[in-house]
């Protein structure tokens, strides 16, 4: 078989820990692969490796059938290995023509580089003016010039890290349609994801890892997207349902906020108008940065409101500060972990007091009881499965999944009669994330009610029995889902209604 | 190659031997300064001049111990307030005007006889440093106005009132025009707690306001208040604490506390209001407090760490003709090594053979 590109008993540790185990992977011509595997699975090493800013412990690669070690990614680059990043590089000041002309060598921005760019951007349908400032672009046609840059350096293969992360259900479409053509005109894909659906639409194979090591190289087809869920974390998956949905009257609900950003580079809310009901989920869906953290700081009383337009459980909520609404029985998981939830140069003991409500015992007239908050740490730390040596161990040091699991159980030990948590799940593992939904729906099926604000869609459409879509700083309707609910929500996101 | 490798936890060993670190660095480097620059002179006749004299001897203990009350209480207030990233630089001016404020009183009831006149003079004190650092409170909180130039430069404001002070209302009405107040009375003047010295019972009070420091810093709410504003803004909002609120506690009380530091000066060792008030103790508490590492129990030694140093560096000065500036560069030396050493808290150095 003749492969583009061969991986062969990879190895490489820091210390202890294998980060890559004897991985092998064989890449076909024209194929779109997929590397799929938990946080620390490995597969960046990985990935590393083959773009040249990693050397091996052990292993061998073989790129278009000679031996293949590159010393930088330059070398990588040189040799036809482009590589599309999860974080963009790119400088918003310039046009989408300057920001491609300076990651190339050798070019100089004329005519004919303009065409070139028109060009491949009509040959791939990646829509894009090369005129326009980055700056102003949304983050899929952000994308899109980072891939653009790539295709103009002529890969055969193209390493994509995450790509769909931050884009509308539309933009993943049309990037897949781009990825196949890619792959038609020879140029082969390593697709990093772990989101399994998409893999299995997507890719014709894929390598799956976990915990360093090769557990499987399959046609994603054969296998269910919960078989494969499932060989990437190691264990069963339990399914998601709801057991006990009863809901009842409106326990929160926001009428008519609008707000004025302060930042300068905020989004302003116009009138948004909410209501949350005992014992249900309510989601609001949408691409980050339009609004999210303006409604969140005003959720959680970081900016407290004018009368007449916060209500929860019948009062007037809008003066009140965070610990007064949780004093309430309302409480909040922010998106942004380190230096909003949680003080990353403290331990997780003081970490818990971030949220103290009176009947937690906490504090009493101020007051902290140390033996209690130690007691309630230990009881997140193992009802949530938080792995850490002790109880003082410093929040940075935490993984992110981890320290989601913390920041998730300190809330819930409070059992909230409203919960308002902004992307629960974000950069957390699937094993992890398949346990906070759970403790989610658990918390609903209880009677409590629950506000999530995310931008993963399938998160949104599987907890969630009522859901909005917030775009420009306006919040739509509820969505009727049971015609087209979703092409509706992607329309809503894109903020182009009918 | 030495690299510095980030820890889960904070090392506890470290905590601990950081400090003796730093000092055993300062050592050497002070050896190594001396050595170059002292022509025959014995450069252990000096360190023990500087170092372990000022032990030796109970004049010499006791004024280090009346050296290192005010210290520990500016400290004190000091440490409280950087924990909170709210930069008070200004204590010098909040204790000069504390000690005018405290004085004044003092010197209204001339002659009056009271138990009760040393307290209210403290609480003066007290509430003229609290004045003159919500000055600054109040011009960050509303204007955002950096509080690090409000109060360093109402310190040289303060420096001129005392001064116009004391050629004013609080001059000495029969002390032939000396800018100096009257000798304070017997009811204005600290009691003192060792028979024959100069100690008095500031250094009680000081022990007892750090007890009390320690446990609002430790025990109370209060404590992690002041700690996440410091280190986590957004934290602090999260956890429903007032960030005015903080920038006003830490100020008031650092500012109450130099304020009380004045006072206690005026009325004890000094027993007169001079132009000789301020003694740079404001600024050197600033070291107090990160040798302390903001610890309210380490202010209690760092105070006496730094006061040995100011003795011992008197000592030289007399003995060997030294400048006075050795006690700076000493006290300098110290506080650079000790922040440098600090990283070894958070980080621990690996080596690593180079690779290729």
């Amino acid at each position: 078989m003749n492969y583009q590109l061969q991986i062969n008993n990879i190895t490489k540790s820091y210390g202890d820990l294998k980060a890559n185990d004897d991985v092998s992977l064989n890449i076909k011509p024209s194929s779109i692969h997929a590397l799929l595997g938990e946080n620390g699975a490995g597969k960046s090493t990985l990935v590393k490796v083959i773009y040249g800013s990693l050397l091996p412990d052990r292993g061998e690669m073989k790129w278009l059938g000679k031996s293949y070690s590159p010393k930088n990614p330059f070398d990588a680059r040189e040799q036809g290995i482009a590589m599309v990043f999860q974080h963009f590089s790119l400088f918003e000041s310039l046009t989408v023509e300057e920001n491609i002309v300076l990651g190339l060598d050798g070019v100089r921005l004329d005519e004919n580089f303009t065409e070139k760019i028109i060009k491949y951007s009509k040959q791939y349908g990646l829509d894009i003016n090369p005129h326009q400032v980055v700056g102003d672009l949304s983050v899929g046609a952000r994308q899109r010039v980072e891939i653009i840059r790539c295709l103009m350096q002529n890969p055969k293969l193209l390493i994509m890290d995450e790509p769909t992360s931050v884009l509308t259900p539309q933009e993943v479409s049309d990037l897949f349609i781009t990825l196949r053509k890619l792959a038609d005109d020879g140029c082969s894909i390593l697709y990093i994801s772990h989101k399994l659906e998409e893999v299995r639409q997507l890719c014709s194979e894929a390598t799956i890892l976990r915990g360093g090591k090769l557990v499987e190289s399959c046609i994603p087809q054969d296998f269910s997207q919960q078989e494969l869920a499932e060989m990437m974390i190691g264990k069963k998956l339990i399914q998601l349902a709801r057991s006990n949905i009863n809901t009842g009257e409106d326990i929160f609900s926001i009428s008519n906020l609008s707000r004025k950003s302060d930042d300068m580079f905020g989004v302003d809310l116009k009138n948004i108008s909410l209501s949350v009901m005992k014992g249900s989920i309510v989601g609001i869906a949408g691409v980050a940065g339009n609004g999210q953290d303006e409604l969140m700081e005003l959720l959680i009383g970081e900016i407290t409101s004018p009368p007449g337009i916060l209500s929860f459980k019948g009062g007037d909520i809008g003066n009140l500060n965070s610990h007064e609404r949780r004093e309430l029985s309302m409480f909040f998981i922010p998106e942004e972990r380190l230096g909003h939830g949680a003080v990353p140069d403290m331990g997780l003991n003081e970490n818990m007091l971030l949220s103290r409500p009176q009947k937690s015992e906490m504090t009493s007239y101020g007051v902290i009881d140390w033996q209690n908050v130690e007691t309630l740490t230990q009881k997140v730390i193992s009802d949530f499965d938080v792995q850490t040596f002790s109880t003082k161990m410093l929040a940075k040091s935490l993984s992110g999944g981890n320290l989601q699991k913390f920041m998730v159980g300190r809330e819930l030990i409070q059992n909230p009669e409203l919960l308002i948590v902004a992307q629960p799940t974000w950069g957390v593992d699937a094993g992890s994330a398949n346990n906070i939904h759970q403790a989610l729906i658990a918390l609903a099926d209880q009677g409590s009610a629950i506000l999530i604000i995310s931008q993963d869609l399938d998160e949104i459409l599987s907890l969630c029995e009522q859901i909005h879509v917030l775009s420009e700083g306006s919040l739509s309707t509820a969505v009727d889902m049971t015609s087209k609910g979703l092409d509706k929500i992607s329309q809503l996101m894109v903020g182009s209604e009918d | 190659m030495i690299r510095l490798i980030p820890r889960v936890e904070n090392s506890t060993a470290m905590i601990l031997l950081s400090p003796l670190l730093a000092l055993t660095l300062t050592a050497i480097s002070a050896y190594l300064i001396f050595v170059s620059i002292l022509v025959d002179i014995e450069v252990s006749s000096v360190f023990y001049t500087l170092f372990v004299e000022p032990l030796t001897d109970s004049y010499y203990l006791s004024e280090l111990l009346v050296k290192a009350a005010p210290l520990m209480i500016i400290g004190l207030g000091l440490s409280i307030g950087f924990r909170s990233g709210v930069w008070n630089i200004g204590a010098e001016g909040q204790y000069v005007i504390g000690g005018i404020a405290g004085s004044a009183v003092g010197l209204y009831f001339y002659d009056v006889e009271g138990f009760w006149i040393i307290p209210l003079m403290a609480l003066a004190g007290i509430l003229g440093g609290m004045f003159y650092a919500g000055i600054a409170a109040f011009l960050k909180t509303r204007y955002q106005v950096n509080e690090i130039l409000v109060t360093l430069m109402l310190t040289y404001v303060a420096v001129l009132f005392l001064s116009a002070m004391l050629q004013g209302p609080l001059r000495n009405p029969s002390g032939f025009n000396f800018p100096e107040s009257r000798l304070f009375h017997d009811s204005a003047l600290l009691p003192i707690i060792w028979e024959g010295t100069r100690l008095h019972i500031g250094l009680v009070v000081a022990i007892i306001l750090s007890l009390i420091a320690w446990f609002g810093i430790k025990k109370h709410i209060f404590g992690m208040q002041i700690k996440i504003s410091g280190s986590a803004p957004r934290a602090a909002k999260f956890a429903g604490f007032n960030d005015n609120k903080t920038v006003w506690y830490s100020l008031l009380i650092s500012g109450g506390l130099a304020g009380l530091a004045g006072l206690f000066e005026a009325a004890g060792p000094a027993g007169q209001l001079t132009p000789g008030l301020p003694q740079f103790y404001g600024f050197t508490a600033i070291i107090v407090a990160f040798l302390a590492r903001l610890h309210p129990i380490g202010v209690l030694f760092s105070s006496l760490l730094i006061a040995l140093s100011y003795v011992g560096g008197e000592n030289v000065q007399i003995d060997y003709n030294l400048p006075k500036s050795i006690t700076q560069i000493f006290q300098g030396m110290l506080l650079f090594y000790f922040l440098a050493c600090d990283i070894l808290i958070k980080y621990k150095v690996v080596l690593f053979k180079t690779i290729r």
